[in-house]
């Protein structure tokens, strides 16, 4: 059966697939610290729960602006708003201090879980317009990241960044605002599938129920006003079997939104749903008859025999012989922020300590604003739905590619590997002499090739191709020795600039024409 | 005989066409016969269409508002009615424009700009989601498509690309978004055909490298998209870089205003020769279900500011297509995947509605309003939207056939049924006219009505055709269609028919008369 456990070959091909859909990109210590290891094990460890991280702090302070409320290195999260720079300064702040917890993150499942809940639960920073908020968003996102779908919801309903978001807190008796209610069940549960009929009476049904819920702007939480709450009975359509959830009054009316929750989770589409929408971003965007069938019908079972717990799901997803099929493999084109931060990654770029506050946040900010200029602006989705390339038939994942933003992907890498990027004197750079050293034998140009392609890409390339990678190494020369040569050479000094240079000029050609080739735009 | 065909039939089995299909050696072809039989357009034309998106849903009833309505208005959206004293009015029309809007407000009395009212479909959706999936694709609301409305249409006239694209008779890219994201609209039954561009002079030059094989599953699938799109990129960077050197100078355009930015970069396209026929640009935050005006001041506030921005860009860029002698083959079109709702909220705001006005702009376009003021009911509930006039798939249907000439037969196909055509463009700039004084129904002549009125089971409904083809539509105040009583040819005259009320919930219906270009909308009222 398609989610029965995986039982063929699995070595480093199979680990390096798993690994860059689980994380973003992956470290080749990563990959060797697995081998020999079954599927059920190495799943196991990546979702096992890890410590949070430290909050962001106040890296912004400089010359021109001083946050009057927070000193330098200590966290914004709690503090008051302070005023209008200090807020856009947090709010970049958190951007950047988000991306820097996936560079950092430990071999677990947990910060693609993140990103893939802020694409289910897409708000944006924009709109939302305070960093505290945002912050307090984000941290719920990590803390449920494995957590139970249905609790999820009922946190999310009451987030005060999605209260503000989608107007919930301006949700009234007199001036019912459908907003949350409609995206409660068109996005976060029940979705748009052919058997999702919920009807417009139901949205309205929704927001009535939901409404009085009320931001409280100083501590950064909702509460339940009962004097703006529709105490009136709520009637539902027949696709909810015509329910009517009693109107309840006074504080009783705030116990209305788990009657919403459980009359939705009654329906089996919520769990299809999410379903497919880990599918759609963890495997391929293609949901056929046989993959509705095989895969998203029997997830959707587990899901709920499990009463919406997350993590049974992910492991019968990830260890299925569906995902190691070659029909799942190397069909993702890496989302903008995969792309940037699995660079960084996979070539064990080196940052600034997080103790150097200032340049650590620099570095963040820097793959923050690239990412946004080839369509993934971290925390600022395009809207509520979410990245285009999640939904958006019939190109979905194609969406992240066209003429502008492809160069733009090819400018990055070879910025990377020639020139690298430098903010107050710090560089960010590929080094790839180092990334090279750790294979098992670079002076053999035939090995190193397949160990460097094998680990960059995961999809094979002709004979053709890997000996014109070879006349970079060779420098159009036809014997490997010289290449070979080169490198001892530069091993037995590797103090020796010239022998340096020459390596290094060679391998950088190399590997960015690996990078160039469409090949590295999949995983 | 379709160009497809064509090739099927002109070639010997087993011939390959090599030159065809790498498209970078087709040049060897020149401008033979073969070539433009097969690769050149159906209608050559220089004509551009220019479409803006405004994302978000557009408050309709604060961008155009009629100004007979103004009084129930004032008592519907207390909290964000415009002073009725800073409404620019159109002519002598009974309809102003927001007071942000001067740029446009001087096209207007320029002779170059139209605004069609209440334009939507039936069954509107309330999803930014699905509704832009409408608008784009141009389906009904409950059908899905996967290809775009633009998509089509290229795809018909130019048949088989991007096989053999670029080619001498089109060089330059069929369609161009501005920006990094490309529009839905674009695709085709088979491929995007359109191009993202976001700096017309700064090319990367992509890697031409060895191709391993694609394999053949979806990893292939993915592997072979990227190479086209990199392809395509190197093909059509030298003729964009090219085009975007010839303009010299341009006007000034308003600062802080990315969509100025997009138009800008469109502008010079067309001024420096690109044959590209569709351009879309983006302006967003228009989903304004929260403080859209300020208090105390609402001509000011979140939504006057997204209209000013809106307003300024297209002035500077019909000014600056003017300079450069283009302002004649260019026209522009406003679309939001859906207007507001009738009755603001408690939060300065408003929620999710259907029908809106949408403009067009553009020396060619017929000067005027389009269609007759919405009807605004002072007792009109939080669930009550503005039924449409006009069906959005008309409006495209009306620029394919007049803008771009395209025939009966392929509208048919592009827009897979009949619309109603529309008086756009001006008589002699087109290929089919009508005039819109003669569409308009202003002037108060009764075309439709019913008695009696209000009713409870029963009412009878007397409509005029002027012949051929009639269509009669029930909606109800949700936009959904209750029933069609009438789809048919119907001969010069009055006529009659009955509408019975089939336990409809009391309240109001809208009766929707469609007679070729004309159409007009009755208020019938369902009581208990």
């Amino acid at each position: 059966m398609a989610i029965d456990v995986y039982a063929g070959t699995f070595g480093s091909k199979e680990i390096t697939h798993l690994l860059k859909r689980c994380l973003f990109g992956v470290k080749r210590a990563e990959i060797n610290s697995f081998l020999g290891q079954s599927v059920s094990i190495v799943v196991d460890t990546l979702l096992q729960d890890t410590s949070l991280p430290n909050p962001p702090v106040n890296n912004y302070n400089d010359t021109s602006y001083t946050d009057p409320g927070i000193l330098r290195g200590q966290t914004w999260v709690t503090a008051p708003f302070g005023d209008g720079t200090a807020n856009s300064r947090r709010i970049t702040s958190l951007k950047s201090w988000w991306i820097l917890q996936m560079l950092n993150q430990s071999t677990s499942l947990r910060e693609k879980m993140v990103l893939f809940w802020h694409n289910h639960f897409a708000t944006e920073a924009d709109v939302i317009g305070d960093a505290r908020y945002l912050y307090k968003h984000n941290n719920l996102l990590r803390t449920s990241a494995f957590g139970n779908f249905k609790t999820l919801i009922k946190q999310i309903t009451l987030d005060p960044a999605m209260l503000r978001y989608l107007n919930g807190y301006l949700n009234t008796k007199t001036a019912p605002d459908e907003n949350y209610g409609r995206e409660l069940q068109e996005l976060f549960t029940l979705g748009k599938g052919p058997n999702s009929n919920y009807t417009e009476n139901d949205v309205k049904a929704a927001a009535k129920l939901l409404t009085g819920y009320r931001l409280d702007a100083t501590a950064i939480n909702s509460f339940f006003d009962s004097t703006k709450h529709d105490t009136t009975d709520k009637q539902f359509s027949s696709f909810y079997g015509n329910k009517i959830i009693k109107g309840r009054t006074g504080v009783d009316g705030a116990k209305e939104l788990d009657d919403l929750i459980d009359m939705i989770f009654a329906q089996q589409e919520v769990s299809l749903h999410l379903c497919r929408n880990l599918y759609r971003f963890f495997v391929y965007y293609e949901i056929d008859a046989t993959v509705e069938l095989q895969v998203i019908v029997p997830l959707a079972e587990i899901l709920r025999n499990n009463n919406y717990e997350i993590k049974p799901v992910l492991k019968a997803l990830f260890t299925s012989n569906h995902f190691f099929l070659p029909q799942t493999r190397s069909c993702h084109i890496k989302a903008p922020i995969d792309f940037m931060v699995g660079l960084c990654r996979e070539y064990e770029l080196v940052f600034p300590p997080e103790t150097d506050i200032e340049n650590y946040y620099f570095m963040g900010d820097y793959l923050r604003s690239t990412a946004a200029t080839i369509q993934q602006n971290l925390a600022d989705p395009p809207n509520v739905s979410g990245w285009e390339a999640y939904y958006q038939a019939p190109q979905f994942y194609e969406i992240w590619i066209n003429s502008d933003t492809l160069p733009k992907r090819n400018a990055f890498t070879d910025r990377m590997i020639n020139t690298g990027y430098t903010r107050n004197g710090k560089k960010l750079m590929i080094d790839a002499v180092a990334y090279t050293n750790q294979f098992t034998k670079p002076e053999d140009p035939n090995l190193l090739i397949n160990d460097a392609l094998a680990h960059l890409y995961t999809i094979d390339v002709s004979t053709e191709t890997k000996n014109f990678l070879k006349s970079i190494l060779l420098s159009n020369q036809t014997q490997d020795y010289y290449w070979t040569d080169a490198w001892n050479s530069y091993k037995m000094d590797p103090g020796n600039t010239g022998r340096l240079t020459i390596v290094s000029t060679r391998l950088k050609q190399f590997y960015k024409y690996i990078m160039n080739l469409e090949e590295y735009q999949l995983s | 005989m379709k160009r497809r065909e064509f090739i099927s039939k002109a070639l010997p089995a087993g011939v390959v066409l090599p030159s065809l299909i790498n498209g970078f050696s087709v040049k060897a072809f020149g401008a033979s016969s073969l070539l433009s039989a097969i690769t050149s357009a159906n209608n050559e034309t220089d004509h551009v269409l220019v479409i803006i998106q405004l994302n978000g849903g557009n408050d309709g009833l604060n961008m155009v508002i009629p100004l007979d309505q103004y009084d129930n208005l004032n008592i519907v959206r207390p909290n964000i009615i415009l002073p009725k004293n800073k409404i620019l009015k159109l002519g002598d029309y009974n309809t102003g424009i927001h007071p942000a809007m001067t740029g446009l407000d001087r096209l207007y009395k320029e002779g170059k700009m139209q605004v069609v009212q209440s334009v939507g479909y039936p069954q509107p959706n309330f999803s930014h989601f699905r509704a832009t999936d409408i608008w784009h694709s141009a389906s009904d609301s409950n059908q899905v498509l996967t290809s775009g409305w633009v998509g089509r249409y290229l795809a018909d006239e130019y048949a088989n690309y991007p096989v053999g694209y670029p080619n001498t008779v089109m060089p330059d890219p069929l369609a161009i978004q501005i920006g990094s994201f490309l529009s839905p609209a674009f695709q085709g039954p088979a491929v995007n055909m359109g191009m993202a561009i976001s700096d017309p002079v700064n090319f990367y030059n992509l890697l031409n490298g060895i191709q391993s094989p694609a394999p053949n599953n979806n990893a292939g699938k993915e592997l072979t998209y990227i190479r086209q799109v990199s392809q395509q990129t190197q093909q059509y960077a030298n003729v964009i870089k090219t085009a975007a050197a010839k303009v010299k100078s341009q006007v000034t355009y308003p600062s802080g205003n990315s969509l100025a930015d997009q138009l800008k970069i469109v502008a010079r396209l067309i001024g420096g020769g690109l044959k590209t026929r569709i351009y879309t640009v983006n302006i967003g935050s228009f989903d304004t279900h929260a403080s859209q005006v300020n208090t105390g001041a609402t001509e000011t506030g979140t939504h006057a500011t997204l209209l000013q921005k809106l307003s300024d860009a297209i002035k500077a860029f019909m000014d600056d297509l003017t300079v450069m002698g283009a302002s004649k083959r260019v026209v522009g079109m406003t679309f939001s995947e859906f207007g507001r709702r009738i009755k603001s909220n408690a939060g300065n705001g408003t929620d999710h509605g259907a029908a809106a006005p949408l403009i067009l702009f553009g020396d060619a376009i017929q000067n005027g309003v389009l269609g007759s003021n919405p009807i605004i009911s002072a007792t009109a509930s939080v669930n009550d939207n503005l039924p449409m006039q006009y069906d959005f798939r008309s409006v495209y249907a009306s620029l394919l056939s007049q803008w771009f000439c395209v025939s009966a037969t392929v509208l048919q196909s592009v827009m897979l049924k009949d619309f109603q055509s529309l008086p756009l463009i001006k008589a002699g700039t087109n290929c089919l006219s009508t005039d819109l004084s003669i569409a308009n129904q202003q002037s108060g002549q009764t075309l439709i009505s019913n008695y009696p009125n209000p009713f409870t089971t029963l009412t009878t409904i007397k409509y005029t055709s002027k012949g051929g083809h009639v269509l009669i539509q029930i909606f109800n105040t949700m936009g959904k269609l209750i029933t069609t009583l009438v789809d048919g040819i119907k001969e010069k005259g009055v006529h009659t028919i009955l509408f019975e009320n089939q336990f409809y919930p009391p309240g109001v219906y809208y009766a929707r008369l469609q007679n070729q270009e004309l159409q007009q909308v009755r208020n019938m009222l369902i009581v208990r």
